[in-house]
């Protein structure tokens, strides 16, 4: 296991070079001169070329990129312009309050699928099993960003029963605070984790082993809860590994709207104040990001089911 | 028209095809369905409510709000449709070329979107539109850059298994040579998933489109663009919830009618058996 999981570290080397290069080539597509289109119109000359030489500017491409694995291998990403510094540090202050909406918009996703998905299951082929579905595919056509304002419209407005947005002191405090962002990224994923695990859930019923366990008189409810259940959730796992890289993405549209001070509110703030390290520096964290979380669910999957080995 | 006719067949194909007929044709006939321009401000008749008048109520300049959402139906579906159909074609041949010539050619093309398919969707998307600058060509290139990804990985799986088949051995036999191969022979039977998966595409695309311009980088006002309705009504929420609720179910409209075409063309385009 130990020597797999480390095999699988090895392998990734390769992806994260070329996710640096990505989002350095990203800088390069820009027209004019990066230095002058970063520091704006009121930087003197002398702090346009200090600009130039953090940069390398002036010198070759492949230069350049070695000056901008240098910023990320020794762990500081680059350095805000706006903020004035590294951005690793700047990070660090908002990644708990985006991984926490990650987490809690996976438990809400996982709380809403799961009873529509037995449900679903259960009534294969009848009425309710495709109203079920019609009611997902209205989940899913719902824009994320209309779907924040009107569940602060309705919710947090009319009802009283939210804050409109920002984030508390503490745990408890701030269950409270995410649950509106976390249940606006959690809907879309609730919807794919509720179509695969009614899938997984069907194709468990007509296992052998269930009519073994009915067969040595299990009721109906054992046999559901000891063995189609928790067969069914292992799919849910890689399904959540598939789609970790949108719930992430999801983020930065709520995060905004609700005024989470999280990575996805830094990205949109350096985009609006043209702080290019920022967004090529987080453009390379969120992809790292993606890759661990990838990785630790192909762990859990492993873990969970015994015949899948990691290669 | 075969494939029609077994969409058409199928209810969840039916409804979404007439949802989009209904749609297309509203669009075309919004100068009979609506006496009102769409950008013609009327101070007089602003923050209206919905009335027989005003169906969807008016906005904060007295613009009618039903007459602003057909206008703005041309922008988002030419931005969604170009977005995933642009994009769609470009991953289409890359899967095709990967799986067929399989080596070295596959596996630089796989590791390619290996490290695309890291990053995620809207932190690239708003990442290149925002280095480049809103504008609606800057639009288009974000999403050719990022949206090719799905089709190509689909693609190439589905030729690795067709390109086993005797019949492709037998085009080998004929001497065929490989581009007719490939999109003669190959193509028609390894594009059906990837139709399927475009539908969805349309769903997330729609929104995402609009996503863009509520951060600025999209469409830029005063076109009627539903996304931007969207924004210019946050200031009046409480006062005029009309002004943001019905570009959003438009947007909603539009994405339940392309789930429903994909249900329709999954089944329609199964094979027998």
């Amino acid at each position: 296991m130990l020597f797999a999981i480390s095999k699988r570290l090895l392998m990734l080397v390769p992806v994260l070079i070329g996710i640096t290069m990505i989002s350095f080539l990203l800088l390069q597509i820009m027209p004019g001169d990066p230095a002058s289109r970063a520091m704006g119109t009121r930087a003197s000359p002398e702090e346009l070329q200090a600009m130039r030489e953090l940069w390398g500017l002036g010198k070759p491409l492949w230069v350049q990129y070695l000056y901008f694995l240098r910023d990320c291998l020794t762990g500081s990403f680059g350095v805000s312009i706006f903020h004035k510094q590294p951005i690793i540090d700047l990070v660090a202050e908002r990644l708990p309050f985006t991984l926490a909406i990650v987490g809690y918009s996976t438990v809400i996703a996982l709380l809403i699928a799961l009873p529509f998905a037995i449900l679903a299951a259960a009534n294969r082929g009848r009425m309710l099993d495709n109203v079920v579905r019609q009611i997902f595919v209205v989940v899913v056509a719902m824009p994320p960003f209309w779907l924040c304002y009107v569940l602060i419209l309705w919710l947090a407005l009319r009802m009283g029963w939210f804050a409109t947005g920002g984030v508390g002191d503490g745990f408890l405090a701030n269950i409270g605070r995410l649950f509106l962002p976390s249940l606006v990224v959690g809907l879309s994923t609730a919807a794919l984790i509720q179509q695969s695990l009614r899938a997984a859930l069907i194709d468990t019923m007509k296992a052998d082993y269930i009519d073994t366990a009915r067969a040595k008189g299990l009721r109906g409810h054992e046999v559901f809860l000891r063995h189609i259940l928790p067969n069914s959730l292992i799919s849910t796992i890689s399904i959540i590994g598939v789609r970790v890289s949108w719930i992430i993405g999801g983020t930065v549209v709520v995060e905004k709207i609700f005024s989470v001070p999280g990575l996805g509110s830094l990205l949109i703030d350096a985009i609006v104040s043209r702080d290019l390290p920022v967004i090529r520096g987080l453009t390379v964290f969120f992809a790292i990001m993606v890759v661990i979380v990838n990785l630790i669910t192909d762990i859990c999957y492993a873990l969970a089911d015994p015949r899948v080995r990691l290669e | 028209m075969p494939i029609l006719r077994k969409l058409l067949r199928t209810p969840a194909g039916a409804i979404g095809l007439l949802m989009l007929a209904v749609t297309l044709a509203a669009t075309l006939m919004t100068p009979i369905l609506s006496p009102y321009d769409p950008l013609a401000l009327d101070f007089a008749a602003a923050m209206q409510p919905p009335s027989t008048a005003h169906w969807f109520g008016t906005d904060n300049f007295g613009r009618d709000i039903f007459t602003r959402i057909l206008a703005g139906a041309v922008f988002d579906l030419r931005l969604a449709l170009v977005c995933v159909f642009g994009p769609m074609i470009m991953g289409v041949m890359i899967g095709l070329v990967a799986g067929f010539y399989g080596g070295i050619v596959d596996a630089a093309l796989m590791r390619l979107t290996d490290i695309v398919w890291a990053f995620p969707f809207y932190v690239l998307i708003l990442a290149i539109v925002g280095v480049l600058g809103p504008s609606e060509a800057n639009l288009y290139i974000a999403f050719f850059i990022v949206n090719w990804i799905g089709y190509a990985r689909i693609v190439r799986g589905e030729t690795l298994l067709v390109s086993r088949l005797e019949f492709i051995e037998a085009t080998r036999v004929l001497r065929f040579g490989k581009p007719r191969v490939m999109l003669r022979h190959i193509l028609p039977n390894v594009v059906t998933p990837a139709v399927v998966y475009s539908m969805s595409d349309v769903v997330l695309t729609v929104q995402a489109v609009a996503a863009m311009s509520f951060f600025g980088l999209g469409v830029q006002p005063p076109a009627p663009e539903w996304g931007l309705l969207i924004v210019e009504s946050i200031d009046y929420m409480r006062e005029a919830p009309w002004m943001a609720i019905f570009p959003g179910l438009a947007i909603v409209w539009i994405g339940i009618a392309f789930s429903l075409l994909g249900e329709g063309l999954a089944t329609a385009l199964k094979p027998k058996g």
